[in-house]
Parts: C-alpha cells; structure tokens; sequence
C-alpha cells in the first residue's frame, strides 16, 4: 500500500464546476451499478461467455474519456463496460449486447469483450491483450495524414507491457509522432499474477525509454486523472505526438467471473475501498457546497432508472435472426 | 499492351491507385530508399515522397496493426511484409483484427487494408526463408487472398485489391518476379477477384494450379500433349477467397479428372480443400480420385538436391496424369 493519500477536498482547484462534477458523479455511480446489476445477470444466466467487470476502476475511464472531445476515438481493452458507458454509449444498447441481442451494439456478435460504437468513435473493445495498441498508432497515423483535429485514447492495462507489440506500439507512435495518449490502468495484477513478479522496472519507464513523456497519477481519483488527461489531450493534440499516463488502480472483483481470487487478500481489497474513487468525489463535491442529500439521491434514482432499464430493454430485445448469420463477413461491393 | 516483368507491373499497379486515390500509402520494411526486397517499390519514395512511402522497423505486428489502425481511419494502406514467412510475427493482428473486425462490429467498422508478401521456395533458402501459406490465409473467413501468376494479372488484381473495402491478402511468388508478359498500359485495369482463368482448353484432365504452381501446370500440359497426346486443361484460380470453384467443376465434368498442384505442403493444405469440393460437386463425372501434387511433409531443406526432391514438379505432375489413365 502507498501512503494515505490526502483528502481530495483539500487539493487544488480543479476548476472543474458543479455540473461537469455532478456528470462525473453519476457516471461512476452509473458504472458501478452497471457492473454489479451484470454480475447479478451473469450469475442468473443471462450474460454468458467471459465478463470482466470494471468495479473499483471507474475514476478511470470517467477521468480520462471526458477529457475527450466528440471527434476523438478510443480504443480500449476487454474490461470495456466502463469506457463505453463513460463514452455515452446506450446503457441499453451495451446491456443488449451483454445479453447477446440484436439491438445489442455490435449486434450480439461481440459481447462483454467487443463493444463498438462509430457514432461515439468507440472503436472496439479489444480481447486479444495489446492488439489494440498498434491499431491506435494506425489511427493516429490516419489522423495525422488527413489533417484532422482527432487524437486517440488508447486504454490497456498492466498485463499489457510484457506483449511485444507494446513495445513496437510505442516506438511507431513516437518515430511518427502519432495523436495517441496511451492510458495504462495499471490495477496490479495481470489475472492473478502481481505486476512485481511480471515487470523489471516500473511502467513509465517504458514509455520514458522511448522519449514519451509518461505520467503516473492516482487513478483512484478522477479529479486527478482528469487533470492529467487533459494535459495529454492537448499535448497530443498540438501536434507533439503520443503521451502516456499511468493510473494506478484496483479493481474489487475478480478478474473475471470464474476467478477463484486465490492470489490476493481480503484486506487488500478493503484498503482500497477505503479509497473508493465515488466516495472520495463525494466528499470533495461536499465540502464545496456542491452536493447535497437531495441532490445525491436524485443522481441515485437516476443511476437506478437508467440500470433497471437497461435490463429491461435488453430482455425485450430479439435475438439475432440466423438468418444474419453470414452477415458482414465482408464488406460488398468494391468500389471505384 | 506493354512487355513488362511482374516485379514492374506490380509497381506500376501501386503507383497507379496512388496517383488515383490520395489515401493510398506505402509501409514496410525497406520498401522506402532500398526500393523494396524484391524491388516491388523502387523509386516510389522519390516519387510520391515520405508522406506515403514509410520505412518501418522491423516489428511486424506492429506494422500491420498500424495498417489496420490506418484502415479504420479511413485511409487505404499497403503494407510490405517482405515476405509470407514473416508473417507468422503478425498473425494475430491479420486473423483476429483484420479479418473479424467487420463482422464482430455488425458491420460498422471495415478494414480496406492491401497486405503483400513474397512466398514460395526453390531459391535454396531453407525452412524458415521458403514457405508457401496462401492456403493458411485462405483458411480464415472475412479475408481475401489473391496470387497472381503472371504481370498482367498482377497488376490487374493488385489494382483491384485497392478497390476492395476489407483486408487483401497479396501473395507474390518470388520465382514469377522476373517473369516476362504483356500487361494492359490502360489505368482502369482490373481483375476481377473470384474469377479463374482458364490458360488452355483441354479435353482429358483439370490441372488447377495458383501462383507459382501454374507453370509447373502449363509445362506439364506441354509434355503431355507433346508425349503422351492427352490433351490438359489449365485453370489458374487467381484468387482463392473468394475461390472460383465453378469453373473448376466445370472443367472437371468436361474432362473427368482433376489434378491440383500446389507449393504448400499436402497435409491439410488448400488442395485438400479444393479436391473436396471437386468431390462434393462433381463426384459422378470423375473417372479417377482427384490428384495432389504438393510439397512433400517436410521443412524445406537447403541442399539443392533435397530442396529439388521436396518441391512439386512438372514431371510430378505428368506423373499424377498418367497414373489415372
């Protein structure tokens, strides 16, 4: 465990105000109730195949993709729920695909592990650790070659800095100067293998050894990592190529649904609850007059409504017809 | 019509749909100044500048995972892997990214992506340096693969593979570079995919062959009408996704025999898959079981001898021919 860290109200300004507080609020509220209500449904059958539930990381994707504009793409790894959601994807839509619906939003082909969404610029989920990486600097590149304004969010975990391809990622991002802000939500362990027994050296290291330069910030505070995502943003967008942040983290539930979590404490987790990223919004948000109990439970119903809502919308949605099965395997016909 | 070898016609087809189309950039390995390892891309770098032509590291999957990045960004990349046998490096990136991605977004993302790379041995580079995959790839679906034989249609259908909206899978046999051939100068040249070519008529058997395994067909077709009087018809496949398996069983049921030849090694390659469906389609009208000539199970050695005794020949195919009669 690191040093307690000091109590978010008494920081700087973030200069952030009570609305754009009170959104960050009720995504994170969002996320956590998402991902418990798919638990509840995963263990009811109802979502199958691999889940892995964001639960303890949602100052993260809060943090970093809000510091997003419309334009901008993401690309993420597999324990995607939280990045889609703090994105503006449908919470029916997302629920949908859990359930493997039609009005899921890839359709029922992809679940948990391969959410899409051009419309928002969410560019998949990816499940395959690192995959996405090189396919960031790609983006990035186009990007750049087209003269457009867009940078790319790229978000990977710990597990992800043993891969090759991360190493070749970086190098290709910084050799061509590419927009990517690389989000590594570093919750220290790959599965159930601790980061310390998997890793020579500490991970903006890596990002340094190419000359990007490489933050760590707590990621279990979204006023903080939204404040370094911000930095990274412009930084990238000003044409100054890639930039990486670090965020350490925690998730509270297993690795996926089917992990015995043999390998971690109790106690362990408890300390990290005791530095629960919703709680600690909470008491900034009080301390400066901008949240009272009123308006705390109004942002709760709203967290319950838009959840058992999305349950209910993914219920009622059909199944994928068979006869689509063939459906976009390519895309027909050639053109010019 | 102008004589060129297949190594410019290819050029020519790159420098075309980049002047056509301003999204169309080059990457790979020494493809910029050292002009590409089989000089695919020489003096494209001059030309169209460092923009469009960039010298990557070697880090393949990282490359192609660029080019697909690239793709999605709606930009039309070629990527250079010098040659198949490195591909293995990038293969998660070409089978679970390129080839899945249309499909797995429902069909909101594609990746109009051109990769090529040289394949095939007989150049006595040993095991590593020598294979021939155009079967492996043809294998996932959501991909295209195509293997020219001659310049014309090497042009053709690299120009083609640059109208395409999903990932093309471009394989050059490395021995068909220098290959000589008359290829159409006009820049709205294109060869369809999925469309074999019938190189000669023939009355007796179906020799199908692809790539570089086509000449070992023609030339066994010479040798048969010239010793023995059998009369072979030559089919070159082009592309073997989407694979033109009509006209093949057309031929088949025309001449009743069928023999396939390929570089790949004969376990579980795509000749297997190519006699199968000759045999679901056109069961009644074989007079003999569909033949194989392959590469022979084994690592390709160096020694020329040995290299000579595992790769198919004309005269193993001439071989297979008689043996149905």
């Amino acid at each position: 465990m690191k040093a307690e860290p000091k109590v978010a109200g008494e920081r700087r300004s973030h200069g952030l105000g009570s609305e754009q507080l009170g959104l960050f609020l009720y995504q994170m509220m969002l996320i956590r109730r998402f991902e418990e209500k798919t638990g509840e449904m995963y263990t009811k059958g109802k979502v199958r195949g691999f889940l892995h539930l964001y639960t303890g990381q949602e100052a993260c994707a809060v943090g970093v993709v809000n510091a997003l504009t419309e334009q901008d793409k993401i690309v993420t790894h597999y324990r995607d729920h939280g990045h889609a959601l703090a994105r503006g994807l449908d919470p029916n839509r997302v629920m949908a695909e859990l359930f493997g619906k039609a009005a899921g939003v890839s359709g029922g082909r992809g679940g948990s592990m391969h959410l899409y969404d051009v419309t928002k610029g969410f560019l998949g989920g990816y499940a395959i650790v690192t995959a996405h990486l090189p396919l960031a600097v790609g983006l990035g590149l186009a990007a750049e070659y087209k003269k457009e304004d867009s940078i790319v969010l790229c978000i990977f975990g710990d597990g992800s800095v043993g891969e090759g391809e991360f190493h070749e990622a970086l190098n290709l991002s910084v050799l061509w100067k590419t927009p990517v802000v690389f989000f590594c939500e570093n919750n220290l362990y790959g599965m159930g293998v601790p980061l310390k027994e998997s890793l020579s050296t500490d991970i903006p290291k890596l990002a340094a050894a190419y000359n990007m330069p490489a933050v760590s910030v707590d990621g279990m505070d979204v006023l903080a990592v939204h404040e370094a995502s911000l930095k990274a943003v412009q930084h990238c967008r000003g044409g100054k190529g890639p930039y990486f942040i670090e965020a350490m983290t925690y998730r509270y539930r297993g690795h996926s649904m089917s992990d015995p979590e043999l390998y971690r404490l109790k106690d362990e987790i408890e300390q990290y609850r005791k530095r629960d990223a919703i709680e600690r919004l909470k008491a900034y948000m009080i301390e400066a007059g901008q949240l009272d109990e009123e308006k705390m439970a109004s942002i709760a119903e709203r967290v319950e409504q838009t959840v058992s809502a999305a349950v209910e919308f993914a219920e009622a949605s059909p199944q994928p017809g068979i006869d689509t099965l063939y459906d976009h395997l390519t895309k027909e016909p050639a053109d010019g | 019509m102008v004589e060129m070898r297949m190594r410019d016609a290819l050029r020519e087809a790159l420098r075309e749909e980049m002047i056509r189309n301003p999204n169309v950039f080059l990457m790979g390995e020494d493809i910029g100044a050292y002009g590409g390892s089989y000089a695919v891309t020489k003096g494209l770098l001059e030309e169209f500048g460092e923009h469009r032509v960039r010298d990557t590291p070697i880090a393949e999957s990282g490359i192609i995972g660029a080019g697909i990045g690239a793709a999605m960004g709606g930009l039309h990349p070629m990527v250079e892997l010098m040659t198949i046998n490195f591909s293995f490096l990038a293969l998660d990136q070409i089978v679970n990214s390129a080839a899945k991605l249309h499909h797995m977004s429902n069909g909101q993302i594609n990746v109009p992506l051109v990769i090529r790379m040289a394949s095939g041995g007989g150049s006595q580079l040993a095991a590593t340096h020598s294979h021939s995959l155009e079967g492996l790839y043809a294998h996932f679906p959501g991909l295209k693969v195509v293997c020219p034989s001659n310049p014309a249609d090497a042009k053709g259908l690299l120009k083609r593979a640059f109208r395409d909206q999903n990932t093309v899978i471009f394989i050059e046999h490395t021995a068909n570079y220098a290959l000589r051939g008359e290829v159409p100068g006009d820049v709205d040249y294109l060869v369809e995919f999925g469309k074999a070519n019938v190189l000669r008529e023939g009355t007796d058997v179906t020799i199908v062959g692809y790539s570089g395994s086509v000449h070992q067909g023609t030339r066994a077709a010479d040798m048969l009408a010239a010793q023995e009087e059998i009369s072979a018809e030559v089919i070159d496949l082009r592309t073997l996704r989407p694979l033109d398996i009509d006209t093949v069983v057309e031929s088949v049921k025309k001449t009743n025999r069928a023999v396939i030849v390929e570089d790949d090694w004969r376990f579980g390659g795509f000749a297997g898959e190519l006699s199968a469906q000759i045999m679901e389609r056109a069961f009644d009208w074989l007079d003999a079981p569909v033949a194989r000539v392959c590469s022979k199970d084994v690592p390709l050695p160096y020694n020329r001898n040995l290299e000579f005794a595992t790769l198919p020949s004309e005269e193993d195919v001439v071989d297979a021919v008689l043996a149905m009669f």
